[in-house]
């Protein structure tokens, strides 16, 4: 077994009691305490997780822009400098490689984080969509740290801590600025539904941030919470997770996210999907809403009349909503409203078809 | 590791069993809920049913995960804990003791083993 890869946190989830897991070749942490009283902090006051698995890609050099053009189904060149945008890398064919964000700092200076399970695969297709081009494209994974502070307290916990103004930094914006010291490239966003933040810090510089920010918050409700959380927040966010929802067996299109793929420019898959857009599959993504506290998980057959549409692709007990909740790829169309049944491990049982997502946060 | 109680029995599926007067109260193990985290949905036998030794009798549910419950006896089931399906947060904050869940009037053990043996299954 190939040894498991430990982020610049590791001992202070250890020292904290984290149960921990494998994840992506990683070790990390999956709950501090409960992963209820976590998910219900990260809704209420606030959250601390380490995302340090994530793939972090340096991407510069005078054509930089021209070469993440070619790679991404957007369009960075397009960005204004200090924004970042979710979208996605797809294959020759369409098919979804991963979901990620691209950050842009400057029209030379870029920074991509995708998904850990997908780090070399995005790596390779960066490296090789570059090519002929005057760009580097460099994994700076092993040397940096991710933390990302979420919840509607995070603004007021990390604004007396960092040197830069978060009332004016907007929703997929980015800034630099020093936390204790600690050079961070902060962004304002998030996987878990709520308002918050996501620093990239020097693997050096990361338990310094991670304490401030625990000490800082602990008073404001702050705990760390780990990926089991992440995992049920996003879910009720409606964020699509790559491996549940998003396969190279599915194109943007069949997935909700056919408003990033930016056809008006020439990128890797281009053509495949400009024919999927002309001639839909009618393959998607819907929300299922059911009763009771037996939830769908991912796997369980969605019928409609004794006959299968679909496969849920993630499903749990809504902590916030109290009831299941699934996110089911279905082949026939829907309206919201409608019951389906879901063979729930056996017993079908009723859900009914709602907008995604199933929890947005109060204004 | 915490505290193994010692007035009960161990299975391999990291059940307690209690066995007083015929009849037997099982639940799962500290080391079975702080496994499974926050336990959020029990399906439990129902009363009057017969259960296998060794066979599923039920579902324990959390938010990451869904186990099977198996029977760590042969019997009929007697009572069933209907305060932990109300709240099954109960089997991770007290196991061994309210958050049993089930109790059967035993015909047959099946292969259970000591606090001791149990605590070296968990640290093997």
């Amino acid at each position: 077994m190939t040894e498991e890869l430990l982020t610049p946190l590791h001992a202070e989830h250890v020292a904290a009691g984290a149960t921990l897991t494998s994840f992506a070749g990683w070790r990390m942490p999956l709950r501090y305490g409960g992963d209820l009283a976590e998910h219900h902090a990260v809704r209420t006051a606030a959250g601390l997780f380490d995302l340090s698995h994530m793939g972090q890609i340096e991407v510069t050099g005078p054509d930089a822009a021209a070469a993440l053009d070619r790679a991404l189904v957007s369009a960075p060149s397009r960005l204004a400098d200090g924004r970042a945008r979710y979208t996605v890398v797809v294959d020759e064919d369409g098919g979804i490689l991963d979901d990620l964000i691209v950050y842009r700092f400057a029209a030379d200076d870029f920074l991509v984080v995708a998904n850990a399970a997908n780090r070399i695969t995005v790596l390779d297709a960066l490296t090789v969509r570059s090519e002929g081009l005057q760009t580097s494209v460099v994994d700076r994974t092993p040397h940096r740290a991710l933390v990302a502070v979420q919840g509607p307290r995070a603004a007021e916990i990390l604004q007396p801590l960092v040197d830069v103004d978060l009332a004016g930094l907007r929703y997929y914006a980015s800034a630099h600025g020093r936390v204790e010291g600690v050079p961070v490239m902060l962004a304002r966003t998030g996987y878990t539904g709520e308002d918050g933040f996501e620093l990239a810090v020097p693997a050096d510089g990361a338990v310094t941030v991670w304490r401030q920010l625990l000490e800082a918050g602990e008073p404001a409700g702050l705990v760390p919470a780990g990926l089991a959380a992440r995992d049920t927040l996003r879910l009720e966010a409606g964020m699509a997770l790559y491996g549940n929802e998003l396969t190279t067996a599915t194109t943007p299109y069949e997935v909700g996210l056919g408003r990033v793929v930016q056809l008006d420019h020439d990128f890797v898959g281009r053509d495949a999907l400009a024919a999927r857009a002309e001639q839909p599959s009618g393959v998607h993504l819907v929300g299922l809403a059911g009763t009771g506290r037996r939830a769908a998980r991912a796997g369980s057959t969605v019928l409609r009349d004794g006959e299968a549409i679909g496969t849920v692709t993630s499903g749990v007990l809504s902590p916030t909503l109290g009831h299941p909740v699934a996110i089911a790829r279905v082949s026939a169309p829907t309206e919201v409203g409608e019951v389906l049944d879901v063979d729930v491990r056996g017993t079908s049982q009723p859900m009914t078809v709602v907008e995604l997502p199933f929890y947005t946060r109060p204004a | 590791m915490t505290n193994i109680p010692t007035d009960r029995q161990y299975s391999a599926e990291h059940e307690w069993v209690r066995i007083a007067d015929g009849t037997a109260t099982v639940g799962v193990t500290q080391y079975a809920a702080d496994a499974l985290g926050d336990v959020v949905y029990l399906e439990l036998p129902e009363v009057g049913s017969a259960v296998v030794a060794g066979q599923a009798c039920g579902e324990i549910e959390s938010t990451k995960s869904v186990s099977e419950l198996f029977a760590p006896v042969t019997g009929t089931v007697s009572s069933v804990n209907e305060d932990a399906t109300q709240a099954p947060e109960v089997v991770n904050s007290d196991p061994y003791g309210a958050g049993w869940l089930f109790t059967v009037t035993v015909e047959a053990e099946g292969p259970l083993m000591d606090a001791e043996a149990y605590t070296a299954l968990t640290q093997g």
